[in-house]
């Protein structure tokens, strides 16, 4: 019985092996922020020409720098994306079983909503009082839009923010 | 799912038996710090396998799952340390009251957001966000994924837009190292590690829910106690400035910023105040620090167009 496992294994590992390496042509990464923001040229002031979702899985078609030159699988290009929006492991949105043994033995798979999410959150609230959260969303709605920045670093004679040169 | 990764797990799951032996093996060491549990690991798949229980293949596949469980800080997804930010922001917020004008905000956004997106992790999983507070305390805090508070006390230490953007980067760069996560108990994180890897439910279970949530909460603690009482490491605060460094560098403000905001700094810290007198290494020990990788640049040399919006701004300051 024991013998019989470790040929299993040895099997699944032979397999596993072959099918990343058939996998290696087309790589998944995963969009790993709330909004993906696509770009028309590798650079935070380039035009939005897409918004992915959280989870969103993507290819990498060309990379320039920290940028990635991102398709749907099997789609056309979309546009420009910095590597710190993307992950390489695959992001689950509703894990089943299979999804989360995967992410606990193979650290490839991560789980969306699980762990300190927005239920821990509010369990968390509920048994602290001196908790400021109204003016935490308050922040979170200052955004700076591309335009107001473009400005911004002209008027200054700034260099243009590119991330990771 | 490929069929081969599906066969894989299906493999996983035909160990139960096995894994639990080295899970009871290692279970004592759970709570001490992963190499202590890497050590249990290796220590119990090896004992399996002279025992005849585990085969050196299965014991392999055993070792590399123990090492994933007892990963630190890194496996926080985006996600994640955006609950954990919020959090240590909301208890912040709970100590420190938040200073709205809506000029000075605004210009503190749009200094700090240009940097963020020059820095190493310029997308956060909600993007980077900067508030004032309303405190004469000499302070600053850096919540995890990018929610960024600079106490009134510290903008006065800046005399142009300049030491600002150094401050911002400073901040910017516990940030983009994830300082705020390496706080957390090591202890906590493989706890709910654990927890999370148990759970296929949808929702959490009263059980599992409350595990997390104290998990959370003690995260939090550990966090926000660093941030307000004990501080970084020297070595964390040093690598915050070079991490500045670059970033000012990449945006195209000069060095001496930073240099200048600490040399003001230095004439108006009271020694004894709970904040960077207590937290932070000295304004000279940094200085020291920052000099030894740009020299003495001199004194800032603000640029008349960056003079004048900041002016404008700080006017509520």
């Amino acid at each position: 019985m024991v013998r019989g496992k470790a040929v299993l294994v040895a099997l699944a590992l032979i397999l596993l092996a072959a099918a990343t390496a058939w996998a290696a042509g087309q790589k998944l990464w995963s969009v790993q922020v709330k909004q993906g923001q696509v770009r028309a040229t590798p650079s935070f002031l380039g035009r939005v020409v897409a918004t992915l979702s959280y989870a969103d899985p993507v290819t990498v078609v060309e990379e320039k720098e920290a940028w990635r030159r991102v398709a749907r699988p099997q789609g056309p290009a979309l546009g420009w994306m910095h590597v710190s929006a993307l992950s390489s492991k695959r992001i689950v949105l509703r894990a089943g079983a299979e999804d989360v043994k995967q992410a606990a033995a193979t650290g490839e798979v991560a789980l969306a909503g699980k762990g300190f999410n927005k239920q821990v959150e509010d369990a968390y609230r509920a048994r602290n009082r001196n908790l400021d959260y109204a003016d935490v969303d308050r922040m979170e709605q200052w955004v700076v839009s591309p335009e107001q920045m473009e400005r911004f670093v002209k008027e200054g004679e700034l260099a243009e923010a590119g991330g990771r040169p | 799912m490929s069929m081969a990764t599906r066969r894989f797990a299906w493999a996983i799951g035909s160990l139960g038996a096995a894994a639990g032996f080295i899970f009871l093996v290692s279970l004592p060491f759970l709570l001490s710090g992963c190499e202590t549990l890497d050590t249990a690991a290796e220590i119990g798949a090896n004992v399996a396998v002279q025992t005849g229980t585990l085969k050196p293949a299965e014991a392999n596949l055993l070792k590399t799952s123990v090492t994933a469980m007892s990963r630190s800080f890194k496996e926080i997804t985006p996600e994640q340390e955006h609950y954990i930010g919020r959090a240590v922001g909301a208890t912040l917020l709970g100590q420190y009251r938040p200073y709205y004008e809506p000029r000075l905000t605004a210009y503190l956004n749009l200094v700090g957001q240009t940097l963020a997106q020059s820095s190493d992790l310029p997308e956060t999983y909600d993007g980077y966000h900067f508030m004032v507070l309303d405190t004469d305390e000499i302070n600053a805090f850096a919540a995890p994924g990018g929610l960024i508070f600079v106490s009134r006390g510290l903008l006065k230490c800046c005399r142009n837009e300049e030491s600002l953007a150094a401050v911002l980067a400073h901040e910017i760069g516990h940030v983009e190292l994830r300082h705020g996560l390496m706080a957390i108990q090591n202890a906590r994180l493989t706890e709910a590690l654990t927890t999370i890897g148990m759970e296929t439910a949808k929702t959490y279970g009263g059980e599992q829910l409350a595990s997390l949530t104290r998990n959370f909460e003690g995260s939090i603690s550990d966090i926000v106690k660093t941030l307000v009482v004990n501080g970084y490491s020297q070595g964390q605060e040093f690598e915050a400035d070079q991490a500045a460094l670059v970033i000012l560098g990449r945006v195209g403000y000069p060095p001496a910023g930073l240099l200048d905001m600490l040399g003001e700094m230095k004439s108006r810290l009271k020694p004894g105040r709970l904040d960077f007198a207590k937290t932070h290494p000295s304004p000279e020990a940094r200085m020291v620090e920052v000099q030894k990788q740009v020299g003495r640049p001199g004194p800032v040399r603000s640029h008349p167009a960056r003079q004048v919006r900041f002016d404008e701004a700080m006017k509520s300051v």
